[in-house]
């Protein structure tokens, strides 16, 4: 229990460094910059109460946005996805319960993890990018931004997932 | 009333979640106005502090480019010395009373600790605040040219908002005549900046230099912005008029904080002249 708050918690503070310090000055082709921050929010707990997950979610958000000087942007986009991400699993394994007490993401197929990431990944950034240009001159901008850098994004989040996390 | 309490109780998460998406959409809106973001952002003792010490691990790759740039400056700044020795040895007769000058401008060195130019709105975090004496609405520039203007300080960090940003607007003209035009961003290209509201009469080739205007009470006149890359000329007017700048904002490591010293002189009188 306690080895659970304390390993969300190094992830929550070491996810906002990587991302602010490393992953925000990356510019591939000039302006992508991956946002895998939002690992955080695949690899939290379900069995978590729901009211705490959202509010840490809200802050974890936040704690990007106050670095990258981008107001409540990245706040919002999280916060949607944190409270949406239940009825996308449920959705992605065709179950309308499921055990929220022995559920980790390592005991899906590859292609149903993918499938995960990809759905939240791809909404998070456009909300991202919808609320930072804040225009509908600017759809096409929108949409370019949100599909390279979610390309990017989900491939990191899913080597890094791979690479880190223990299968059980 | 125990009807309302089941209501809340089932859909509470539904409600936090909408109150706390609320909070978030209110700090976006409040972003996007200039001047009024207030509580979100990187001018605070935690993130600044960061910032500084990743800052130092960085600044010493970037040593070679940052000497280059001070040897280009000094050598400029030499030959303008030159010059004047040799204007003033033939205008030797003219008693210069110093007394009748005053100093406008003040410079502080600031070292950029977070430089931001792939998003929208870019904002750039210096290492110098109100300790260091700097304040809201002093510009920066460094050896190439403008950067931006302090949006937001700390006691020792402020926010810089680049000129690549939807809100920053400077007041510019061409070198070789006097029209005066405002720099904005389209938020396409880091290294090409656009120029509105120039009138036009005046007569654009591809390749002017264009120089700050010096209207702002921000910028002393005549700071380098760029050059003239290419415009359309329809319907007798001036579409897209593209600036490509000096600076090369993706690296920006040492800049200067200009303080105008009359700024409040300056204001006064102009208010007092609008209001009367």
């Amino acid at each position: 229990m306690n080895n659970l708050i304390l390993s969300n918690s190094l992830r929550f503070i070491g996810l906002v460094l990587l991302q602010v310090l490393i992953l925000n000055h990356i510019n591939l082709f000039g302006y992508l910059n991956p946002m895998v921050y939002i690992v955080w929010i695949f690899l939290f707990p379900l069995k978590k109460n729901r009211s705490l997950f959202l509010i840490l979610s809200f802050l974890f958000g936040l704690s990007v946005d106050i670095f990258s000087d981008s107001g409540g942007i990245n706040a919002a986009a999280t916060l949607f996805i944190a409270f949406i991400r239940i009825s996308v699993l449920k959705t992605i394994l065709r179950k309308s319960d499921f055990d929220y007490l022995l559920f980790n993401i390592r005991s899906l197929s590859i292609d149903k993890i993918f499938l995960y990431i990809a759905t939240l990944t791809i909404i998070h950034h456009f909300i991202v990018f919808s609320l930072e240009y804040f225009s509908f001159n600017a759809f096409i901008t929108i949409l370019k931004n949100t599909i390279f850098t979610s390309i990017f994004t989900i491939i990191l989040s899913i080597l890094g997932i791979l690479l880190f996390t223990k299968k059980k | 009333m125990q009807q309302l309490f089941y209501f809340i109780k089932k859909f509470r998460y539904s409600l936090l979640f909408i109150l706390l998406e609320i909070l978030a959409l209110y700090f976006t809106i409040q972003h996007h106005s200039y001047h009024t973001s207030r509580f979100i952002n990187s001018a605070n003792f935690v993130t600044g502090g960061i910032y500084s010490k990743a800052n130092s691990i960085n600044e010493f790759f970037l040593l070679k480019d940052e000497n280059k740039l001070l040897i280009e400056e000094n050598i400029r700044l030499k030959n303008q010395l030159n010059k004047q020795n040799f204007n003033s040895s033939n205008n030797y007769f003219i008693v210069s009373d110093t007394s009748k000058y005053f100093q406008q401008y003040e410079y502080t060195s600031a070292k950029v600790i977070n430089n931001n130019f792939t998003k929208r709105n870019n904002l750039l975090t210096i290492n110098k605040g109100n300790n260091q004496g700097v304040d809201r609405d002093l510009g920066i520039i460094n050896s190439a040219g403008i950067i931006g203007v302090v949006k937001n300080i700390s006691s020792n960090f402020s926010t810089v908002l680049s000129i690549l940003n939807e809100n920053s607007r400077i007041n510019i003209r061409l070198k070789n005549s006097n029209h005066y035009g405002t720099l904005v961003w389209n938020g396409k290209d880091y290294k090409t900046l656009q120029i509105t509201d120039i009138p036009r009469q005046a007569i654009i080739n591809i390749g002017d230099s264009i120089i700050t205007g010096g209207k702002s009470a921000i910028f002393p006149e005549g700071i380098n912005v760029g050059v003239i890359k290419d415009f359309k000329f329809e319907n007798n007017q001036y579409n897209e008029i593209n600036v490509s700048l000096f600076n090369d904002m993706s690296s920006i490591g040492y800049v200067q904080v200009i303080k105008n010293l009359k700024k409040k002189e300056q204001k006064e009188l102009e208010e007092k002249s609008i209001n009367e």
